[in-house]
């Protein structure tokens, strides 16, 4: 672990640039599919449109760097916030439904947003998206971001342990368990589920404007259903009961993408190939396995039963 | 008055093509709402047995002619030979996983897409292809001074010729009762001793008939093309939704909703007519978040 640390923290002293790169985005996506995680693996509400808050962070941040005369530092902080308001609008419509209707809910809010990005080329630039996007200047070179990318990563990372583990966070996990339950004994359902939605997109915003750090571009099918599922098969792949799955699914498949589509263009096919071998012989994900493996399994249910106990009593 | 006949002719030929696009999304998501409704898949590879359906129409057109054979031969064969891939995909892998939860499902089409999209990039490549429809479905039909096309009117036909055949499949054969009896509790058919896994099968491979022929419908009036599954799919499931999950008839008003609004738009705000089916998607949600009419969940 510790060696693991001294590598990400060297990694741009001594590696290639294009490294640099791949494993920027390696924690670009990897801070999304966490931040999915939040609502998905401990809030259990299916949240099928989860990108649409990164491409909205992502566009926020392009649209004022590009058209207003805000400077860079609140352009950098108003993004994510954009990206929480939008979550706390389609939460706040979504919370009425339950399960697959809120799944559904929310992707045809997340379409409207979609489409009308694709469409609006006076502001958004529709299809083009917005290129050559301005940087502050100590944010230009591979190696200035991709420590920028480290620091915020390590920062959000540290926010959403906190979340995790407050009386929110246990109570939250209560309520995916037993929703009847909590909301017999007075806890409201709605209120936890809609505050962790808008923690969950302000930190999809954040991943969207690291993001556009690293690419200095954005373009509609940031919004699309599509990259939304893959965020989805991130969280499976890592575990989406556990803290850090998420980031090492985004891992695995960023790395393996980068690298099968040099030899490969069906690169999709072997995602696809990959997500079902999954589904039929490790639907706990590569973490959850590692955790079952060394024995922890019975400490993590153990940990289980004590938060939904205290859950319980909020 | 040139002015309003020109309006009822705008009008009027909107309306037409609105209904013909909804004939097709209502085939397409009549086969995605029965597999939903029976065996409670929410199938996101139903898009993805679409184009199939629609590249091997053209196929077939390419191989029998584009006149006369050729496009009746595909509107038969296309739509079987998808059936037939769906058989496959359920016997050897979906009929697995019928006890997992709907995130697992969904996750699991989801790769059968990523999957199926290649294979059709391996087998087609990645051009835009097209087909004509048979000489007798070209051009249009003059009625009054409107200029109606064919090809559409032939559409508004199929459309309930589908429904009622579905009615009747549902409503009056042993297997379609069955599925119907399935779909509300599968335990208890299994009890009665018939083999519910078979009629999952059978339930599966309709849905997929269907998505093939919505495929060849639609391929005389667009381009074929990878990327085509991922649009429609996104647009059946919501009709899905907001006509009930499960619910044929749901389908068949959500398919009209959301191919009006997006043509009779197209009079109104050209640059935004896309817009307007998911505008009206949410606000249907928003009135009814079950739904227009009962789900069968």
């Amino acid at each position: 672990m510790a060696l693991f640390i001294v590598v990400v923290l060297l990694l741009p002293i001594f590696a290639p640039s294009f490294y640099t790169y791949v494993f920027a985005l390696v924690m670009v996506n990897g801070l999304l599919a966490m931040s999915l995680n939040l609502v998905l693996g401990y809030g259990g509400l299916y949240q099928f449109h989860h990108g649409v808050f990164y491409g909205i962070g992502a566009y926020a941040i392009a649209l004022i760097l590009t058209k207003s005369p805000v400077p860079w530092w609140l352009a950098f902080i108003a993004a994510p916030i954009i990206a929480a308001l939008f979550g706390l609008v389609i939460g706040w419509i979504c919370i009425r439904s339950t399960q697959l209707y809120f799944g559904m809910l929310q992707i045809s809010l997340g379409s409207l947003v979609w489409i009308i990005t694709s469409r609006w080329y006076d502001f958004t630039g529709g299809d083009n998206g917005i290129n050559n996007i301005p940087m502050p200047s100590f944010l230009t070179s591979g190696k200035e971001i991709y420590y920028f990318i480290l620091a915020v990563l390590a920062i959000s990372i540290a926010v959403m342990y906190r979340v995790v583990k407050s009386p929110f966070g246990a109570t939250l996990q209560a309520i995916r368990d037993n929703p009847q339950r909590c909301e017999a004994i007075g806890v409201n359902v709605r209120h936890h589920q809609l505050i962790a939605i808008v923690i969950a997109s302000f930190f999809a915003g954040v991943a969207g404007v690291l993001y556009v750090g690293l690419e200095r571009s954005v373009f509609p099918d940031m919004l699309f259903w599509v990259l939304s599922l893959e965020v989805f098969v991130m969280c499976l792949l890592g575990g989406w009961f556990t803290f850090a799955g998420p980031l090492v699914g985004a891992g695995i498949i960023v790395i393996l993408r980068t690298f099968v589509s040099i030899y490969t263009e069906y690169w999709t096919m072997i995602e696809g190939i990959i997500l079902i071998l999954l589904i039929f012989f490790l639907p706990q994900g590569v973490v959850g396995f590692a955790l079952g493996r060394v024995g922890r399994k019975a400490q993590a249910a153990e940990e289980t039963v004590q938060v939904s106990e205290r859950g319980a009593k909020v | 008055m040139a002015f309003g006949q020109d309006l009822v002719g705008a009008v009027t030929s909107q309306l037409l093509v609105g209904l013909s696009r909804a004939m097709i999304l209502f085939v397409v998501s009549a086969g995605l709402s029965f597999v939903l409704g029976v065996l409670r898949v929410p199938n996101i590879a139903h898009g993805s047995l679409y184009m199939i359906g629609a590249f091997a129409a053209f196929t077939i057109t390419a191989l029998f002619g584009q006149a006369l054979p050729g496009f009746w031969l595909a509107l038969i064969l296309a739509p079987l030979a998808v059936a037939v891939v769906g058989l496959i995909l359920e016997r050897a892998l979906l009929s697995h996983l019928y006890q997992r939860e709907h995130l697992m499902l969904i996750l699991f089409t989801f790769g059968i897409m990523l999957i199926l999209n290649d294979l059709v990039k391996i087998g087609w490549g990645a051009e835009y292809r097209s087909i004509v429809p048979p000489d007798n479905l070209t051009g249009s039909l003059t009625i009054g001074d409107l200029p109606l096309p064919r090809y559409n009117l032939f559409l508004l036909i199929v459309g309930p010729i589908v429904a009622v055949a579905m009615w009747l499949f549902v409503n009056r054969t042993r297997i379609g009762k069955i599925s119907r009896a399935a779909a509300v509790d599968r335990e208890m058919v299994g009890v009665l001793g018939i083999n519910v896994s078979w009629v999952f099968a059978a339930a599966f491979v309709i849905g997929c008939f269907l998505a093939g022929l919505g495929g060849a419908l639609i391929a005389p009036t667009t381009s074929i093309t990878l990327g085509m599954d991922r649009t429609v799919i996104m647009d059946t499931f919501l009709i899905v939704t907001i006509g009930g999950l499960g619910n044929i008839w749901g389908a068949l008003i959500g398919s009209l909703i959301f191919g009006l609004t997006q043509s009779l738009g197209l009079l109104l705000w050209p640059q935004f007519a896309v817009v307007f089916p998911y505008a009206a998607v949410v606000l249907v949600l928003l009135a009814r978040p079950k739904g227009l009419l009962r789900s069968v969940w």
